[in-house]
């Protein structure tokens, strides 16, 4: 049916099941109620995906006209020395805030998950600064991160310790970022929250029967449940944080020397600062494919730690 | 001689481990507390504080003075009234264009059937998959080539296209609504548009709110958009003056909080009256909002 042409309703081919009438106009109607998306989809989505392929092999400043440069942009990458720092970076960042976000908000949310007195205040104040994103969230970090009138070194300085200068020593600039990444890591903990609180008693009741402690209980029972919700986070979360530049753009503008030059901020000024669109495209698409290979990955290893519930071979 | 340390221990018994795990359990959620709140208060307290009283070392955690004038002062330094217009303009439309356009989209994928259905929703789910880097520069150069460069319709147009989580947290909401309801409504003489509007949407509105929400707030915090596509300063929207502002002005960290704090506002607001619709929103999807 999937293969069948739409064919006057009077001549049906031979061996292809007939499309009722009905069934014809409610077709019609599921397609009339999807056009926006499939408009959309094919102008922005997947038009943007081929047209980046086919920009990717010339060379065009977007105010004259692109000229055909074969693998040029793709020989110059593979000598480029930033693009690898650029690519280090986004996965440094990447792996360090997905990786802390995600023991961080599962903590929270296993917190949140024991019945605690005020359980909603808690979740509003953890929640909050995952809302508040952009702009005016990146200036209060330059403020708070400043190296002599920063919150931070400020509290630092009641123990007697001087804090470093955490968005202008190179070594710190990364680790800066992901600890202001993990302000807002209320957002996966409510997803987290809301799986903890769907994951059956009688499971835990089973558990202790057996003799499990919490610890047992945990390792058993929790992680294995939240497994899928737990793989969901990190493989969009990872895509997100890969790709995500403006608060770098904002708060370092990719300095010190280069030390936060993320990919997405890297493809961002060969395309609108320098008006190279065939470089950056080329720069775009590489991206794309490591993203799949990484998504990829994440989905092969999850099969020996994911579980999901009736899979026959657990 | 190890087993009289074991004893204590267990003389501890199950009450006293739980009366320990909830003592712990507090003190962690308090100091947590604290520390997520903290950079909020600091905001505050620095947009209170003379521009002098700012650079002060040891830096004072409440303001010596509190200088409310800060607000209206920072406010005037660029045309902010201006870009707040900009920006009500772009988040309303898009609000208004992701909430019409969804509506349509996830009505079509949970109640309408057709070939290639469940092909086509793959398709829309593998979209949310795509680095914006992969698509902003076609996107930017189809806009260029149309000459709405310099414009607001980059910023409004791509929204009344749906958008791939929206139409699946629609569409999720919708599946959860008896099918009995259309049946009866189509004996009645329904067709799908009077299905959609008079039974699916006022059942709806919890999860239309959420997407509202979420559209509000990705849009209103938005800067990369804007500062791909705005050149003239009157077409600014609140965040991209923000980013000049701070471009112009970066010692004065007063005035800059105060302005942040004010466009913080809406999403803040939003936030507090409507916090269940973005947990169940979550909880629908298994998804944030971005």
């Amino acid at each position: 049916m999937t293969n069948a042409q739409p064919t006057p309703i009077t001549t049906p081919p031979k061996g292809k099941p007939k499309i009722g009438g009905m069934a014809r106009k409610e077709e019609r109607s599921f397609y009339l109620f999807i056009l926006p998306w499939i408009i959309g989809f094919l102008l922005f989505d997947a038009g943007a995906i081929i047209a980046s392929f086919g920009i990717s092999f010339t060379n065009w400043s977007a105010l004259s006209a692109p000229a055909y440069v074969g693998t040029l942009n793709y020989s110059r990458l593979i000598a480029d020395q930033v693009f690898y720092k650029a690519m280090g970076n986004s996965l440094y960042y990447g792996l360090g805030s997905v990786g802390l976000g995600t023991i961080v908000s599962f903590l929270l949310a296993l917190l949140l998950n024991q019945n605690v007195w005020g359980m909603s205040l808690f979740r509003t104040i953890f929640y909050l600064p995952s809302v508040v994103s952009g702009i005016a969230v990146a200036i209060l970090w330059i403020m708070i991160l400043h190296q002599d009138f920063g919150l931070i070194n400020s509290f630092l300085a009641w123990f007697g310790i001087k804090g470093p200068g955490w968005l202008v020593q190179p070594q710190w600039a990364m680790p800066s970022l992901i600890l202001m990444s993990l302000w807002s890591a209320g957002g996966s903990m409510v997803i987290y929250l809301a799986g903890l609180q769907s994951v059956p008693t009688h499971l835990y009741e089973a558990a202790e029967i057996d003799g499990a402690d919490t610890f047992q209980k945990f390792w058993t029972v929790t992680v294995p449940m939240m497994s899928p919700v737990i793989l969901y986070n990190l493989i969009v979360g990872f895509i997100a944080s890969i790709q995500g530049f403006v608060t770098v753009y904002v708060m370092t503008n990719g300095g010190p020397a280069n030390a936060t030059l993320v990919y997405g901020l890297y493809i961002y000024r060969t395309a609108f600062i320098n008006f190279q669109m065939g470089y950056a495209s080329a720069l775009a698409w590489v991206l794309l494919v490591v993203i799949i290979l990484i998504t990829v990955v994440q989905f092969i290893v999850a099969r020996y730690w994911v579980y999901y519930e009736g899979d026959l071979k657990s | 001689m190890q087993t009289p340390m074991v004893y204590p221990k267990r003389q501890l018994g199950i009450r006293g481990r739980a009366i320990a795990t909830k003592v712990i359990t507090y003190v962690l959620l308090l100091g947590l507390s604290i520390s997520f709140i903290l950079p909020f208060l600091w905001m505050v307290s620095t947009s209170l504080k003379l521009s002098q009283d700012v650079f002060t070392y040891p830096p004072s955690f409440f303001p010596n003075s509190f200088e409310w004038t800060n607000y209206p002062k920072g406010w005037r330094v660029l045309p902010f009234n201006t870009f707040l217009i900009n920006s009500l303009i772009v988040t309303l439309s898009n609000v208004a264009g992701n909430v019409l356009s969804c509506s349509l989209v996830a009505f079509g994928f949970a109640r309408l059937h057709g070939r290639g259905r469940n092909f086509l929703f793959l398709l829309l789910l593998a979209t949310l998959m795509i680095p914006r880097e992969v698509t902003i520069i076609p996107r930017f150069l189809m806009f260029s080539a149309a000459g709405l460069t310099n414009t607001l319709w980059p910023l409004v147009l791509p929204a009344w296209f749906g958008y791939a989580f929206f139409i699946f947290l629609l569409r999720q909401f919708f599946m959860g609504i008896p099918i009995d309801l259309d049946h009866s409504a189509r004996i009645d003489g329904a067709n799908n548009w009077q299905i959609l509007t008079q039974i699916i949407l006022p059942l709806s509105q919890p999860a239309l709110a959420s997407v509202a929400i979420f559209a509000f707030i990705g849009n209103w915090s938005n800067l990369l958009d804007p500062l791909i596509y705005l050149r003239s300063t009157e077409l600014y929207t609140l965040a991209l003056g923000l980013n000049l502002f701070r471009g112009q002005n970066f010692t004065q960290f007063n005035l800059l909080m105060a302005v942040s704090i004010i466009t913080l506002i809406p999403v803040l607001l939003m936030f507090f009256f409507s916090q269940k619709l973005f947990v169940q929103g979550v909880s629908l999807t298994g998804m944030g909002g971005r």
